[in-house]
C-alpha cells in the first residue's frame, strides 16, 4: 500500500507545477488549466487524509471542490472569450485594464 | 489481499503517479493549448485511478464524470472557438519566469519539508469506516445505577463507498450542498451574462424584432447600472 507521504508528495508536486504554469505561462487558457491542476492537488491531499483518518470528511470536501472547480472554470472561460473579443488576444499581459 | 497481489497498489501507484507527474509538467510546457488540454485530461484520468487506490471510489467516478467529461468538454470547446492559429505571435513565457520558477521550486520545497516520514501515515487505517452508513434509533439504555433513560443509538452498517458519501452529504452536509448549488446557478448565470456577445449591424437586419427589442431593454437596464 502507498504511504500517505507518498500522496502528499505527489500532490506536492502537482500543485508546485501547477503554480509555475499560472506564473510562467502566458496563455490565459493555459492559465486556467493550471488553476484546474492546483485544485487536483489538494483533492488528492484531501481523499489521501480522508483514508488516513478513516473518515468521510475529506471526500465530501473533494466533492465540493469540483464543484466549485467547475464554476470556476465556466465563470472563467467566459472572461477569456470576452477578453479574445476586445482585444483578439488570450495573453494575460494584454489584460491589464478592468474596463475593456 | 493474498502473497501475489500484496505489493499491487504501490506498483500501480507508482506507475501512475509517474505518468501524472510527466503529464503535468507537459500541460505547462506545450505551446498548443489543444495538446494541453489533452495532457491534462490524462493527468485527471490518472488522479482518479490514484483516488480509486486510496478507497474513494464515489470521487474518483465524479472527477472522470465532471472533470474529465465536463471541464475538459469546455475547455476544447473554448480553444475551438477562439480559433488559435490566426492569434499573433508570442513568446510563450512570460516576463518573468525566473521569478515564477523560483516560486514553485520554494512552494515544492515548503511542502516536502513540512512531509515528516512516519508522522502521517498509518499502516493499518480503519478503512471500512468509509463504507459505513450510521442509522440512528432511539433505545431504552439502562444506566450502570440501574435507572432507564432513552438515548440515542447509533447503527452502523458496512455499504459501499458511494452509498456512504451519499448519506453523509445529503445527511450532515445538506446545508453546504444547497450552497454548492446555489453557487453553480450564479456561476452559470454570470457565464452567460459575461460570454454574451452584442449584435453586430449585418446581424440585427437577420435577427426577429422580439429578440432585438430584448436586447434593446437589456441595454437600457445596463446603462442605467452604469449611469
Amino acid at each position: 500500500m502507498p504511504s500517505t507521504e507518498a500522496y502528499l508528495m505527489l500532490s506536492a508536486t502537482l500543485f508546485a507545477i501547477g503554480l509555475v504554469g499560472v506564473v510562467v505561462r502566458r496563455n490565459m487558457i493555459t492559465v486556467l488549466m493550471c488553476v484546474e491542476l492546483m485544485l487536483n492537488a489538494v483533492n488528492i491531499n484531501l481523499v489521501a487524509f480522508s483514508h488516513r483518518l478513516a473518515s468521510l470528511e475529506g471526500q465530501i470536501f473533494a466533492i465540493f471542490v469540483i464543484a466549485i472547480a467547475a464554476g470556476e472554470a465556466a465563470v472563467g472561460l467566459a472572461i477569456i472569450i470576452q477578453l479574445y473579443r476586445a482585444k483578439s488576444s488570450i495573453n494575460v499581459d494584454e489584460a491589464r485594464t478592468l474596463n475593456g | 489481499m493474498d502473497e501475489l497481489t500484496q505489493g499491487m497498489p504501490l506498483v500501480v501507484f507508482l506507475i501512475i503517479g509517474t505518468i501524472a507527474v510527466a503529464s503535468s509538467i507537459l500541460v505547462v510546457a506545450m505551446r498548443n493549448p489543444v495538446h494541453s488540454a489533452l495532457f491534462l485530461l490524462l493527468t485527471f484520468l490518472c488522479v482518479a485511478v490514484l483516488f480509486v487506490i486510496r478507497e474513494a471510489e464515489f470521487v474518483a467516478a465524479v472527477q472522470v464524470l465532471v472533470y474529465a467529461g465536463g471541464i475538459m468538454v469546455l475547455f476544447l470547446f473554448v480553444v475551438m472557438l477562439i480559433n488559435v492559429r490566426h492569434l499573433p505571435e508570442e513568446r510563450v513565457m512570460s516576463r518573468f519566469w525566473k521569478g515564477g520558477f523560483a516560486v514553485g521550486l520554494g512552494i515544492f520545497i515548503l511542502f516536502a519539508a513540512l512531509v515528516r516520514p512516519g508522522v502521517y501515515h498509518d499502516p493499518n487505517p480503519n478503512t471500512k469506516e468509509l463504507r459505513t452508513v450510521r442509522t440512528y434509533r432511539m433505545r431504552n439504555v439502562r444506566q450502570a445505577d440501574g435507572t432507564v433513560i432513552r438515548k440515542r443509538v447509533a447503527r452502523p452498517r458496512v455499504v459501499g463507498n458511494s452509498e456512504a458519501v451519499g448519506m453523509m452529504l445529503y445527511r450532515d452536509y445538506l446545508v453546504p450542498f444547497e450552497v454548492i448549488s446555489l453557487f453553480l446557478l450564479v456561476a452559470m448565470i454570470g457565464a452567460i451574462i459575461i460570454g454574451k456577445r452584442e449584435l453586430s449591424a449585418d446581424e440585427e437586419e437577420t435577427t426577429p424584432a422580439f429578440i432585438l427589442e430584448r436586447t434593446e431593454t437589456e441595454r437600457e437596464v445596463k446603462e442605467s447600472f452604469s449611469a
